[in-house]
């Protein structure tokens, strides 16, 4: 049985291909962790209650709320925050398709997308626009740039599926 | 932030989960089962909850179970409501995993904590109601079989499984959520109805202040040679409880919703269902 009892604890995390020893509290979620300790203040707090989306990070290649996981449930895992994902072509297809304005939401909305690309290339899946729909609906973003997320989104995709 | 500190434990077996839940509330400790978290995190975060000792059950074996078994469908109750859809076992139970929450959160949200949550929806449970289905609680005297319709946990208690009948599992079925403004939110109204072969069943959430079926209400819906609205008319005056009044919608709106859905889904589902 895994054990974290005391005031602090010992974790390793995998953030963007980097292993961090952090001391926290196991009432520490991973959104601040990554930002208080990380400084990866990439990932945003907005609502800290599961609504935004954008915090969104991904644990084990699965997009999670890093508002509703403590930084000892990502204990050994692979994290991914939005500061891995740079150049990457869900990072070049929002710029190209102006999917931002005020760019709060965007870290979330990136994470999110590139969690949804890796697994319908691994599932060999194609994705409709129900599918795109119903993972970015997991997404707010303030300034309604909702059509162009979905464009940009749909744009790696469909790349994906011509090769 | 969660302003008070708790100690983590993530048990490997049922029994180590259980006996570690009995030491600790021995020793005068607080101790809370903790599977997707998300309500523990929102409801800890807000002052709503507290707890000194939290025991991560989703890694144990029993409670990742997800498959057949002889005539019946297991889900563990430590599943992810994404893994529950997915899996395509149980379309109905499926079609309501997949209208609870968002995405990202239902990689979070697992089925027990759906069915143990403290909020009044618990979506999921409608249809284990509808098709009798059977809990595994587990608890310092070793497991038990107990019926949806009497799953109630005393502390210390741990729901491990669901077993549903894999012919029940493919009865027609229909199910409406309406929300209040957005797709993804809690109900106003959730309604699910299957037909068994004899008639219609029903369970709802969002309606009265617990998810229910009621019987009465179905001994209404499946009166013979009685047109559709004058059956919907009957089984509303049996509603078993207050409907709910609250900023998310008045009592009037959601009965409204609910005749609405009734109408929809007993239209859909006397024509065919999925
Ligand atoms: C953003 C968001 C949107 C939501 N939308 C909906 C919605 O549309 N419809 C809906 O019905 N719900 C909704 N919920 C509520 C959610 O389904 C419940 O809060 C549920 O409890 C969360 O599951 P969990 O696995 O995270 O539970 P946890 O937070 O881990 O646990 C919740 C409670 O159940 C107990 N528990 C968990 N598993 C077990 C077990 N195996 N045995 C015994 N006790 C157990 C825990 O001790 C705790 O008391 C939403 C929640 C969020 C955060
Ligand atoms: S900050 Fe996590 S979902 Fe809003
Ligand atoms: S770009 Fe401003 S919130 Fe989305």
């Amino acid at each position: 049985m895994k054990e974290f009892t005391g005031r602090r604890y010992g974790v390793r995390l995998h953030v963007n291909h980097e292993t961090h020893t952090l001391h926290v509290r196991a009432a520490d979620t991973l959104l601040h962790v990554l930002r208080d300790q990380l400084g990866l203040t990439g990932t945003k707090a907005g609502c800290e209650n599961g609504d935004c989306g954008s915090c969104t990070v991904l644990v084990n290649g699965t997009p999670l709320n890093a508002c509703l996981t403590l930084a000892v449930e990502a204990h050994e895992q692979p994290v991914t925050t939005v500061e891995g994902l740079r150049g990457s072509e869900i990072q070049k297809s929002f710029v190209e398709h102006w999917a931002f304005q005020c760019g709060f939401c965007t870290p979330g909305f990136i994470c999110n997308a590139q969690g949804l690309i890796d697994y319908v290339r691994a599932e060999h899946r194609h994705a409709d626009d129900e599918l795109i729909k119903e993972w970015l609906q997991s997404n707010l973003c303030r300034c309604t740039s909702y059509h162009e997320i979905h464009a940009a989104v749909k744009s790696v995709l469909d790349d994906g599926e011509e090769c | 932030m969660i302003p008070f500190d708790f100690d983590y434990y993530r048990p490997d077996s049922v029994g180590q989960a259980v006996e570690l839940y009995a030491r600790l509330r021995a020793e005068g400790r607080n101790p809370i089962y903790f599977s997707g978290g998300t309500e523990i995190i929102t409801f800890g975060r807000l002052g709503q909850l507290v707890t000194d000792a939290v025991l991560d059950i989703k890694s144990i074996p029993e409670l990742g179970a997800l498959g057949r078994s002889g005539d019946h469908l297991v889900f563990g109750a430590g599943l992810t409501l994404n893994a529950v859809a997915e899996s395509g076992l149980f379309p109905l139970l499926g079609d309501v995993a997949r209208h609870t929450a968002d995405h990202t959160t239902r990689n979070k949200i697992t089925l027990g904590g759906n069915l143990c949550a403290s909020i009044p929806y618990r979506e999921t449970v409608l249809p284990f109601l509808l098709t009798d289905s059977y809990a595994v609680v587990a608890g310092r005297q070793g497991n038990a079989w107990v019926s949806m319709h009497e799953l109630r946990l005393a502390p210390g208690e741990l729901l491990v499984q669901i077993w549903t009948e894999q012919s029940a599992a493919r009865w027609p079925s229909v199910t409406i959520k309406k929300t209040k403004q957005d797709e993804v939110d809690y109900p106003l109204v959730r309604l699910a109805l299957v037909h068994d072969g004899r008639g219609v069943r029903a369970a709802f959430s969002g309606v009265c202040e617990a998810p229910f079926r009621s019987w009465d209400m179905e001994d209404a819906l499946n009166t013979p040679g009685v047109p559709l609205e004058t059956r919907i008319a009957e089984a509303l005056r049996r509603l078993p409880g207050q409907v709910i009044d609250d900023q998310l919608g008045s009592a009037d709106y959601r009965y409204y919703l609910l005749h609405h859905s009734l109408r929809e889904g007993m239209s859909a589902l006397e024509g065919g269902g999925r």
